[in-house]
């Protein structure tokens, strides 16, 4: 089992998809507790991965590789390095809480849970590929489930934000499609291996083409403004744990695309849209940053301030040092954890008062005293108060970028201060003031849900007081990363 | 090698039209006329085992049937979409009339398709290609009590027979600049002839006529929305990827035998005509209400795509044309299964009839759900694999617009695909009474299905396949 633990954690959710599709629509209980205990063996097999795995080398660990289409040069190829075992590792914690937060989904479970582990395969497989043909499977994968999984247990608008999410990220992956076949009919002999596709000088107009189409791939998933008018919709729409994978595992994706593609197989596209990056980084972040404190809607209002906050990704990538690289990367897996958060906060109130309307609230510190707690301690962390995690990869990124564009670095600034703005002028409506009598028998925040937000919270503050704990993990690839955008050999 | 040499090497021909025959004949005697369709499918069958694959071409009957890697591809085709076609008839509501002849009459086309494949010069190529649409003219007229039957059978036979006389004139201004009917010759003849080369692609052009029309290429595309609409389901499936699949192979084999000097000329406006037959296809496909004109225009599109691999026509565009046609074969014919189904429940074919269909019959609902993501080319579905070579062959061959205006199309496509789907899991539904699936049906829906997610997720023995067929 060791030998293929890669396989294992991709295909594990899959296999269990097969087997509740063989089990009576009626056995919930059942479906809902091997979902669950699925997924929670796939997080310890994620544990098992990161014990495992030795941080000091740059190289692919864990690799696998198997030939699967000879005929036109596909291999089942698998493996793990500093950038992508923090993503694997996110998808496997977040799987199992969004599963355990999945427990207020009533109808239709079977068919819920069999799209759900699905869903799970397509992530972990896109994290995991290093076959261009294998990425793009696991990417297309994913499309499919998250269609089924807003349109059946969405809001009231999730027909539209269905098909919008899923026609979106299809033509930007069919372009993306074309990326890869110009990689592949570019090398000699062909070749899918990103890893062999790395080692090739294309010329400079070749890179500028390729970057563009693999950019309109990932620009839509991340969503980088103007890409992004598919996420509040799909957000809004999407039950609480399908938000919370969305926002905290598939808006990643589009980001670790570059740090896995565009930027080492691309580095002189790269460098040629670096400008163009930075200009979209501060566009999106202030952009995020205004329309979210401009939202009425509780729900919306954190998936616009994902757009912003997923400019600082993009912001650290546009600077091209180690600082931003390190930020980006871990404002990745931070924003997972506190947006997901957020996202699952979000849920436990409209369980409760099936209202998303922040005006419509107020005073509910008093009535719910510990959901209060945690829900200051998520906005804070997204905020960026120092000694909490998103302080630290947003100051990375800032930094990075302060030693190459200063002007994009003070004008991201506004976007920390406008996230101040918002979520403190959220917490002053829902929390604070007197309390609205509508919400008086409001019932505080149950043992589950807490259950399912703890483990978040210690990685916020782990990661806010000693960060060097993921950043060895990650660094190290990092460099490599640069040293090859750099044009070193390495 | 003369006729008589010939026939060892026509065993599957002759079990065919032996078969044929024979149901004839027992259509005087057979009350149960159901058994007449079940004895073509194991003749069909009979036949499937009895192929052999060529390991030297042979020129059989004079020259007049060759029996190549190619044709041998192509005869295994038309077998198993005839054979899943009968297997799908036996359980149509209401049961068809004259089944003993629908059978026999199957069993012929079965053979006309065979002709096909395997025709090497302009005579052969013009007979089979006639024999087929006077076939499918007969079939889709087939419910001669229904009048839109009857006005389909009348339109295809008009567009069909116009289309063929222009065909005939083409091939008869080659025969007079060349002098023969033998492809190969023409292609020697060609090069050493002093021919003008305008003449020659006009030519092509004419012979396109024809052949685009087999192939419901736009703009000969007219007739296949209201001739997919009127005839009886079975014989649609089949007229969606029969005759459409062997067009393709001879308009392949024409190019390439006799043509592909010439191919800076025509690979032009091939690519054209695809972007046009692909854009329209899938735009008009928006705006239907019928599912059975939805898939007409779908498979317009389709062919779209398939023409990409044959305006590109490099080594993997030509794989690409084999690869898709199996795909979209069985993806297609898989799709037309469930809507029988559907349609033998509710008697209409109606997209609004599909609502909720999740709750009434999920099997049915994921069956057509998989159906339609491999017509959409979603991995790791059959669809996505034909997608895969003919993108492919488009990148490779620096065709560019071609690829961008195919990779928009196909996000166009998604959306009526996905309005089906739509409507299956996410209205609810009115009654739950279930779907009954009859045993034949359930059959060619468990292969097709096996199909398309085998060669999704494991294509190299298909790829392996083609590439063996494509050794001329």
């Amino acid at each position: 089992m060791l030998n293929h633990l890669l396989s294992w954690i991709v295909f594990v959710p899959l296999a269990g998809a097969i087997v509740i599709l063989f089990f009576p629509k009626s056995m919930t209980q059942w479906i809902k507790w091997k979902a669950t205990a699925l997924c929670g063996f796939n997080l310890l097999l994620g544990c098992i991965l990161l014990a495992k795995f030795n941080p000091n080398v740059t190289d692919i660990q864990f690799l696998e590789k198997a030939s699967w289409i000879p005929q036109i040069g596909v291999n089942y190829t698998l493996g793990v390095d500093g950038i992508s075992l923090p993503m694997v590792f996110l998808t496997l914690l977040l799987s199992c809480l969004a599963c355990i937060g999945s427990f207020g989904i009533k109808e239709r479970e079977k068919e819920y849970y069999f799209l759900y582990l699905l869903l799970s395969t397509g992530m972990l497989g896109t994290f995991v590929a290093l076959d261009l043909f294998l990425f793009y499977i696991f990417w297309e994968v994913v499309l499919v489930p998250m269609y089924f999984l807003i349109g059946i247990w969405g809001g009231p608008r999730k027909e539209y934000a269905a098909i919008k999410f899923f026609l979106y990220t299809l033509a930007g992956s069919l372009f993306m499609l074309l990326g890869i076949l110009a990689l592949y009919f570019y090398s000699s002999p062909h070749t899918f291996d990103m890893t062999e596709l790395g080692k090739i000088a294309y010329s400079r107009t070749f890179q500028q083409f390729v970057f563009l189409a693999f950019f309109l791939g990932f620009a839509i998933k991340v969503p980088i403004w103007p890409f992004h008018t598919w996420l509040p919709d799909a957000h809004v729409e999407a039950p609480t744990p399908i938000s919370v994978l969305l926002a905290g595992v598939l808006l990643k994706m589009g980001t670790y695309g570059f740090f896995r593609i565009s930027y080492p197989i691309l580095p002189d596209g790269a460098r040629w849209f670096q400008p163009w990056m930075g200009v979209l980084a501060v566009t999106g972040i202030i952009y995020g940053g205004f329309v979210s404190l401009a939202q009425q809607d509780f729900k919306k209002m954190i998936a616009y301030s994902s757009v912003s906050h997923m400019g600082f990704v993009l912001l650290g990538l546009a600077a091209f040092t180690q600082d931003g690289l390190n930020g980006a990367l871990l404002q990745m897996f931070n924003h997972g954890t506190i947006t997901g958060g957020l996202f699952l906060l979000v849920g436990v109130l409209y369980d409760r008062a099936h209202s998303r309307d922040l005006n419509g609230f107020g005073g509910l510190g008093v009535k719910m005293t510990v959901y209060s707690g945690i829900l200051i301690f998520f906005s804070l962390a997204s905020l960026g108060l120092p000694g909490l995690s998103g302080f630290v990869s947003e100051f990375l990124c800032l930094l990075g970028t302060f030693q190459v564009y200063r002007w994009f670095a003070v004008l991201a600034c506004i976007g920390i201060i406008l996230a101040a703005t918002y979520l403190l002028y959220m917490i002053q409506r829902v929390l604070l003031g007197p309390l609205n009598p509508k919400w008086s028998s409001l019932p505080d925040i149950n043992r589950r849900e807490i259950f399912t937000l703890v483990p978040l919270m210690i990685f916020i503050l782990a990661v806010g007081v000693y960060p060097k704990f993921i950043l060895e993990y990650m660094a190290p690839a990092l460099t490599a990363l640069l040293a090859k955008l750099n044009g070193i050999p390495f | 090698m003369d006729a008589v040499t010939s026939l060892q090497y026509f065993v599957p021909e002759l079990i065919v039209l032996g078969t044929a025959f024979a149901l004839i004949l027992l259509d005087l005697f057979v009350s149960n006329k159901r058994l007449l369709i079940l004895l073509g499918v194991l003749g069909i069958g009979a036949a499937l085992i009895s192929v052999r694959y060529p390991h030297e071409p042979l020129s059989l009957f004079f020259g007049f049937f060759v029996l190549d890697p190619f044709s041998f591809f192509f005869k295994l085709a038309s077998l198993g979409i005839v054979a899943i076609t009968l297997l799908a008839s036996l359980a149509y509501k209401p049961p068809l009339p004259y089944s003993g002849e629908y059978s026999a009459l199957f069993l012929f086309m079965a053979f006309g398709l065979i002709l096909m494949g395997s025709s090497n010069n302009l005579l052969m190529i013009f007979l089979s290609i006639e024999f087929v649409s006077i076939l499918s003219y007969l079939l889709v007229g087939f419910l001669k009590k229904n009048p839109q039957s009857k006005e389909a059978a009348l339109k295809y036979l008009l567009f069909g027979s116009t289309s063929s006389g222009v065909m005939l004139f083409g091939m008869s201004i080659l025969f007079g600049l060349t002098g023969s009917i033998d492809l190969n010759m023409i292609q020697a003849r060609l090069l050493t002839a002093p021919v003008s080369q305008a003449l020659v692609v006009a030519t092509i052009l004419l012979m396109m006529v024809g052949l685009g029309f087999k192939i419901s290429m736009a703009p000969f595309h007219m007739w296949a929305p209201d001739v997919y609409e009127g005839a009886p389901t079975p014989v649609t499936a089949f007229l969606t990827v029969g005759p459409k699949a062997l067009g393709f192979a001879i308009i392949l084999r024409i190019l390439h035998t006799s043509f592909l000097e010439l191919q800076s000329e025509w690979s032009v406006f091939l690519s054209v005509l695809s972007m046009l037959t692909m854009t329209i296809g899938n735009v008009i496909a928006i705006s239907q209400t019928n599912i059975k004109r939805l898939l007409a225009y779908s498979s317009i599109a389709q062919a779209g795509y398939i023409l990409i691999g044959l305006a590109v026509s490099n080594v993997i565009g030509v794989q690409g044309v084999l690869v898709y046609l199996i795909a979209y074969a069985l993806t297609n014919l898989g799709a037309f299964l469930c809507v029988i189904i559907v349609s033998n429940h509710f008697g209409n074919d109606e997209i609004e009839s599909y609502a909720g269909l999740s709750e009434k019959s999920p099997f049915l609902a994921f069956c057509l759900t998989l159906f339609l993501l491999s017509l959409a080319g979603i991995p790791p579905l059959a669809g996505f694999i034909g997608k895969y070579f003919v993108f492919a062959s488009a990148i490779e061959g620096k065709f560019f617009t071609l690829a961008v205006v195919a990779a928009l199309n196909s996000a166009v496509a998604a959306f009526y695909y996905f309005k089906v789907v739509r409507l299956m899991y996410l209205v609810p539904a009115e009654t739950k009474e279930p779907l009954d699936h009859p045993i034949p049906l359930f059959l060619a829906l468990i292969i097709t299905l096996a199909g398309i997610i085998v060669m999704g997720v494991w294509p190299s023995p298909f790829i392996e396949f083609v590439s063996r067929a494509l050794i001329l």
